[in-house]
């Protein structure tokens, strides 16, 4: 049975639903974490680090959602700073350096809004990661765990694959953000989140979503051990398909994947 | 001065209407006066045009539409636009989509909210966009990142440099996802462009915001902004209701930007073309023509 946009936001919400820290885990082994931006601090809304999947090593770059408000102060509710970004790109940078392929987990609500980011660049940030994943020359895999929010996703979703949970969602604005810009009704949430096309499914026929990850029924929090498993999975297949691939041939696919998303015509 | 100024009004005004329809109110009809936003003084429309849409008292430089900005920038006749035929479709179905498109195509004489193309200032050929806040507050969707993103792919091809004017609400919602993948889609073409030794020239105008700025807006090689304008990430309303207090007010200014290192000038609008035509000089870029006419 297919769930709506709505069911499947209460899903993602579901205070029990695993986040990254049980993931990374029971996923990867040897996972050593690296701090800090080398320009200005180290953001805890982004855990980054090295580790072996399989017997290969990775780096994963990750959003932190908290599993309690104790947790997600010190993530700052998985709402990255410029600084968070900024460790990104310098991971992914390290990556390409010494080949070793790149795992995104992407679960945030959107870039962190406030005085202190944009003094610090948050455009520049965001956009930079954008543009230099784009030719980053080692494979590029993001999944979306919960929420894909926005520019604040996307900055660790310039990839060669990008899969989605089943229930997760990512969209270019919260529907609660659609309403209240575009109704000027907050409260009107639901309806916008099903206008919205926000689902891995509707994804799919955008082609923005390659892979949909399965989840045990009524959500990854009923067995979060099995969902780690299907996600370790798809990371297994992808990296052994995308490594055997020759580093041009990827980077033009991933430019492709990018360049024909477009709805439009010319008379 | 202030009162000065109202009566002048009042004045011209009424020498407008016929002795039988005498005014009683000090009416002051809009279009007659320009009042500016960041500092509120209020001037004549046709000073404030005569001045290119300029505050006297602040300096803050106004919105243009495309054609103003493209005449007081571009060599008389030099502009060849792009894709001038690109229509969006309507990739979520958001109700009255293409009806709200087609009648800001009419009233702004533009497919989207860019026109591109090639033109020369001061004699230098340049690939150029400029963005239209007129048309749904210059949001990206579908035409705006194909028209931006064939523009750098020509330019690379040709060994071109690109200039953008941008002026952007951010990504078009409407549009859903299809709008947030713009934002990949035109730094994909930016970052090949650069790898390819091109030169970008950002010219961030009023206002640049958005996923915008987190995205095409913030690659130029060069960052020059207007006086005075807005550019940020996030909306000043969504920022004041998380921190809870009230904002300085050249928060997330040209001025503010500039302090903080995102910009690289600040440029009036009366030296834009020196401006630009000298970085273009200075980047070995060679004149088409010693026989530019301007204005
Ligand atoms: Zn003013």
């Amino acid at each position: 049975m297919t769930l709506s946009a709505t069911q499947r936001l209460e899903i993602i919400r579901e205070k029990t639903r695993p986040t990254v820290n049980d993931y990374i885990p029971a996923i990867f082994n040897h996972f050593t974490e690296l701090h800090g931006d080398r320009l200005y601090g180290d953001d805890a809304a982004i855990l980054s680090g090295i580790a072996t999947i399989d017997g290969t090593p990775v780096t994963v770059i990750a959003q932190v959602k908290g599993r309690n408000l104790e947790e997600n102060k010190k993530s700052n509710f998985s709402m990255p700073h410029p600084e968070g970004y900024r460790k990104a790109l310098r991971l992914a940078k390290q990556a390409e350096k010494f080949h070793r392929p790149v795992i995104c987990l992407v679960d945030t609500p959107g870039a962190f809004c406030g005085v202190e980011a944009e003094k610090r660049g948050q455009g520049e940030a965001i956009a930079k990661n954008i543009a230099e994943f784009m030719t980053l020359k080692t494979p590029v895999i993001s999944v979306v765990l919960g929420e894909g929010g926005s520019g604040g996703a996307l900055a660790l979703a310039v990839c060669d694959e990008l899969a989605m949970l089943e229930n997760a969602l990512y969209s270019v604005i919260s529907p609660r953000g659609f309403a209240s810009i575009l109704w000027k009704d907050p409260a009107r949430e639901k309806e916008a989140a099903e206008l919205m096309k926000i689902t891995a499914e509707n994804l799919v026929e955008f082609g923005v979503c390659d892979k949909i990850i399965a989840e045990p029924v009524g959500g990854a929090h009923n067995d979060p051990s099995a969902t780690a498993e299907n996600i370790s999975d798809y990371l297994i297949e992808a990296i052994g398909r995308l490594t055997k691939i020759d580093i041009d041939t990827l980077l033009e696919n991933r430019y492709q994947k990018f360049r024909k998303i477009g709805m439009f015509t010319e008379e | 001065m202030l009162e000065d100024l109202f009566k002048t009004v009042k004045d011209r005004f009424n020498a407008e209407k016929s002795e039988t329809e005498k005014v009683k109110a000090p009416e002051i009809p809009k279009d007659l006066l320009f009042k500016c936003p960041r500092c509120q003084s209020v001037i004549f429309m046709d000073e404030f045009e005569k001045r290119r849409k300029t505050c006297p008292s602040c300096n803050y430089h106004a919105r243009l539409s495309w054609k103003e900005r493209l005449e007081i920038t571009a060599d008389k006749d030099s502009f060849e636009p792009f894709d001038e035929k690109m229509n969006s479709l309507n990739p979520i179905g958001f109700p009255e989509y293409e009806k709200k498109i087609k009648s800001l195509q009419e009233a702004n004489d533009i497919n989207d909210a860019i026109a591109t193309g090639v033109c020369t200032i001061r004699g230098y050929k340049t690939v150029i966009g400029i963005m239209d806040s007129n048309f749904m507050m210059a949001s990206m969707g579908s035409v705006v990142g194909e028209k931006i993103t064939r523009a750098f792919e020509y330019a690379t091809e040709n060994k071109l440099p690109v200039i953008l004017f941008t002026a952007s609400g951010g990504a078009r919602m409407q549009e859903g996802i299809v709008s947030l993948m713009q934002m990949a889609k035109t730094s994909g073409a930016v970052k090949r462009h650069s790898d390819a030794g091109g030169l970008y020239i950002t010219v961030m105008t009023d206002p640049t915001t958005g996923g915008v700025t987190a995205s095409f807006a913030s690659l130029g090689d060069i960052i020059l902004a207007e006086p005075k304008v807005l550019i940020g990430f996030a909306g000043r309303r969504v920022i004041q209701d998380t921190i809870k207090q009230k904002l300085p007010d050249d928060f997330q200014s040209a001025e503010f930007l500039l302090q903080s290192g995102f910009v690289d000038a600040i440029v009036e609008r009366k030296g834009m073309r020196k401006a630009l035509s000298n970085i273009l000089r200075l980047h070995n870029y060679k004149k088409q023509s010693d026989s530019w006419q301007h204005g």
